[in-house]
């Protein structure tokens, strides 16, 4: 039945955008920095899989490892050239984080070359599996439960800890939570790095549905920032929705209206961001 | 109590709740020509809101306001204010690039409607800088004209606020704490140019300096947790009992 | 003073009588500057922080192109019909999204043009999909000047639009209109707060905007007689983002030192392949964001203070 294919195909890619936007959402929505560049640390994600599975790591792995390296880049990112832009306003992070995409795109490329970097996924992931009504790619179904146990991972320490209360509290007033003895400093790097080995590892499992090659930050780029657009900003739930309805109307789009789809897709979410500027689902902390 | 046709503003029933809490409950307000009306209460009374209420930043839930009788519960802020209701802010919100002077002059082009103007300027422009001039020496800010916003004292800011909102020539103007953290050596300034506000404004003032309220207000509104307690002249409200302990303090004398 | 104003426009005109060997490259200067010109109305007076300038661009490009296949080959009116009907996409889009600020702006401004890319890409008919749109004949310009084959016509014209963009902006800028986007600019709590419909004068400012980049669209279509996807893509807003970004916003000549620097350096890397160019761009605006925040217009500035400076004895 092509109905529950196309769903699941669209579910499994959403939850690739989910992974991947989640860490947008908390770095534009909870730190609110503008970072084009987030797209550019799950390509390099990507990447850095990509080489570790061929030399010989397994394919998880490799792409907790690429996570974590990448988290370990966005801290030193941080440091280095988001940190100094806090206080400069929105147009000068965009900016410097769009000069940031362009310099990762072109070192990739001129390391890499511009093709395609497939990244094969492990032989247990690889089959079919028998779902009732056919069998469908082991590998999305892998996605899938990844991508709700993260959703319930994340649930379960930003919202309802004191890491979350600590966060908010930083963002909302810096001066106040440094009195109340949280180091707001260390607290933003942490999380940005979180944000970005986030991204690093949906880039990695995700490559299968979001093909790596040096364009790969700028292509989806619109993609990822309109899901935490119309998930609302720091909207955890409003970004899993989000992702997962991006990800059915763009995978059915493709289907029903190969033509239209990519401009359709455009269309609808340029209607959802004018409808609801401050995302779907409503944001649970009363601003 | 004067009749409703000659107020200058006159709310009915305003009314505002966030979530399940009411910020502003069934107010009703008149204030004639030339009022000199107090706004006091404690922190979180909903005193701000009120005036965000009035000048439309905030949509009310429920109620009328009428403007010299014209109703402008539907008009967007700006179109508020070209009906002639001006608002000074508690915090400032003046360009900081620009002079004082072009602060005072772009609220002057808006009134005369010629801030559409995209080609013609040089006479009519230099006729909006030099009222500009005009009105900062009213308010004693005359020698802060040329200056950028940023590089004036606070108190020389708090100023500018209030001369913007006069060269919009209002018919009623709401004063959001006009001395608030102005430090005690450049207050006289502000008192002043209160006091040589145009007498037949009708204004509304938020203050919690008491000294400024007594002395310039000829009756004084008490408003707790969105609701209007009292309203009266300044020495009925010192006196009232009520008043006294939810926001003068049973202690005082 | 005054005689500085000049220099550009001297400049301008010695290039055309001493280099003609590169006609067309300054041709490409000279639209670039006006597309820059276009940006800093938009993004550096009235605020309108805009990641998808080019699609005003490429908009103009393609409607000056068509203009000319199906309907005359003649430059002005193709270049009025154009400069026209983007502006009124212009006007159209900014009065969908201008209700919108900051990051929101932003997304609805990259979603747009990327609806736009993708528009073209599909619509063979109207843009020749990957392969451009191609068979653009220009009539000469004003029945009499031929576009020939080293760049003479194409530059003047040019250069004469240009200047007469120049002179709008200069005059807009300088009228309550543009002093209100200057405000609008730095608080529009404030200018609310005196009466400004403030979202008219920013959907105005736009589409006034969107008109003239679509101009610098037609000009590129007209005389290089070709428009490809590329005059929508993000890289083209990225790169006439960062020719104003260097050489600085809100000033009389940012755009002109900015873009003119940008293609030129561009140019002459272009032995370089074209990725090793992406990391200097980006490179380069970084750098600026981080270090140099006026661009290098602001250069003079600071070399005047440090001037001072040293003569006020330290």
């Amino acid at each position: 039945m092509p109905f529950a294919t196309v769903l699941l195909d669209g579910v499994s890619y959403g939850m690739v955008l989910f992974i991947i936007s989640v860490g947008l959402t908390v770095t534009m929505g909870l730190m609110r920095v503008v970072n084009l560049a987030h797209g550019a640390f799950a390509m390099v994600g990507g990447y850095l899989a990509v080489i570790l599975v061929r030399a010989g790591v397994p394919f998880l792995l490799a792409a907790l490892l690429a996570a974590a390296a990448v988290g370990v880049l966005g801290a030193a990112a941080e440091l280095a050239v988001y940190r100094p832009l806090y206080r400069k306003g929105e147009l000068a992070q965009a900016l410097m984080t769009f000069g940031l995409v362009f310099v990762v795109i072109a070192a990739l490329t001129m390391i890499f070359g511009p093709e395609i970097k497939p990244l094969p996924v492990p032989g247990f992931l690889a089959g079919l599996v028998d779902v009732g009504l056919r069998p469908y790619p082991a590998y999305r179904l892998f996605l899938i439960a990844l991508g709700l146990a993260l959703a319930a991972l994340l649930w379960w320490t930003i919202d309802g800890s004191l890491y979350g209360a600590r966060l908010r509290a930083a963002v909302d007033n810096p001066r106040m939570a440094r009195a109340l003895g949280i180091d707001v400093s260390r607290l933003y790097t942490l999380t940005f790095a979180a944000g970005c080995a986030l991204a690093g590892f949906g880039g990695a499992i995700g490559a299968q549905l979001l093909p790596l090659e040096p364009f790969y930050a700028l292509r989806y780029l619109v993609l990822f920032l309109v899901v935490v657009g119309v998930g609302g900003m720091g909207n955890f739930r409003g970004s899993f929705v989000a992702a997962l309805a991006l990800g059915v109307l763009d995978t059915a789009g493709k289907y029903l209206l190969p033509e239209a789809a990519a401009y359709l897709f455009y269309g609808i979410v340029l209607v959802l961001l004018l409808w609801r500027p401050n995302g779907l689902l409503p944001s649970r902390a009363a601003t | 109590m004067s009749a409703p046709a000659a107020a200058a503003l006159s709310v009915r029933g305003l009314s505002k709740s966030f979530g399940g809490l009411a910020i502003a409950q069934s107010i009703d307000l008149d204030l004639e020509r030339g009022a000199r009306v107090g706004l006091i209460g404690p922190n979180g009374a909903g005193k701000t809101t009120l005036v965000n209420l009035l000048t439309g930043t905030l949509a009310a839930d429920a109620g009328s306001i009428r403007l010299q009788g014209e109703p402008i519960d539907r008009l967007p802020p700006e179109a508020r204010v070209r009906r002639g209701l001006a608002r000074t802010h508690q915090l400032n919100t003046l360009l900081p690039e620009a002079s004082a002077r072009d602060n005072v002059a772009l609220a002057i082009a808006e009134r005369e409607g010629i801030g559409w103007r995209l080609l013609r300027y040089a006479r009519r422009w230099r006729a909006c800088l030099e009222e500009a001039d005009a009105q900062l020496e009213s308010v004693g800010g005359a020698g802060v004209a040329d200056r950028r916003v940023a590089e004036l004292a606070y108190g020389e800011q708090r100023l500018l606020e209030i001369a913007i909102a006069l060269a919009l020539r209002p018919r009623v103007l709401l004063l959001d704490e006009p001395a608030a953290g102005v430090p005690k050596s450049e207050a006289h300034a502000i008192h002043a140019a209160l006091e040589r506000l145009p007498a037949e404004v009708a204004i509304l003032m938020i203050e919690h300096d008491m000294d400024l309220v007594f002395r310039f207000v000829r009756e004084i509104v008490v408003l707790v947790q969105g609701r209007i307690l009292r309203r009266g002249t300044p020495a009925e409200i010192a006196a009232d009992p009520e008043v006294r302990a939810v926001y003068l303090g049973r202690s005082a004398p | 003073m005054k005689g500085l104003h000049l220099l550009p426009w001297l400049a301008a005109l010695a290039v055309y009588f001493a280099a003609g060997g590169y006609l067309s490259l300054g041709t490409q200067v000279l639209i670039m500057i006006l597309f820059a010109l276009s940006l800093d109305l938009a993004l550096g007076h009235a605020g309108i922080v805009t990641l998808g300038h080019a699609a005003f661009f490429g908009f103009g490009a393609y409607a000056a192109g068509n203009f000319a296949i199906h309907v005359h080959g003649d430059p002005l009116a193709g270049l009025a019909f154009a400069t026209a009907l983007t502006g009124l996409f212009g006007l159209a889009t900014g009065a969908l999204i201008l209700h919108t600020r900051g990051v929101t702006l932003m997304m609805l401004t990259l979603a747009i043009a990327s609806l736009l890319a993708e528009f073209a890409n599909q619509a063979h008919w109207l843009t020749g999909g990957d392969d451009g749109l191609q068979g653009i004949r220009m009539a000469p310009l004003l029945g009499a000047f031929r576009f020939d084959l080293w760049g003479h016509t194409a530059y003047l014209y040019s250069l004469t639009v240009l200047a007469a963009w120049f002179a709008v902006t200069w005059r807009v800028l300088r009228s309550p209109f543009g002093r209100s986007l200057d405000g609008i600019r730095q608080s529009p709590a404030r200018m609310h707060a005196i009466g400004t419909p403030v979202w008219r004068r920013l959907v105005a400012a736009y589409g006034l905007s969107a008109a003239m980049a679509g101009s610098a669209g037609a000009l590129s279509a007209q005389t290089t007689r070709f428009v490809g996807l590329s005059t929508l893509g993000v890289l083209l807003s990225g790169t006439v983002l960062v020719a104003l970004i260097l050489g600085g916003t809100r000033r009389l000549y940012g755009a002109f030192l900015g873009a003119t620097v940008y293609v030129v350096v561009q140019n002459v890397a272009a032995e370089l392949d074209p990725f090793r160019w992406m990391l200097v761009l980006g490179a380069l605006l970084m750098a600026i964001v981080l270090f140099l925040e006026g661009g290098l217009a602001s250069l003079g500035d600071l070399a005047a203070r440090a001037l001072a400076g040293r003569r006020a004895g330290k």
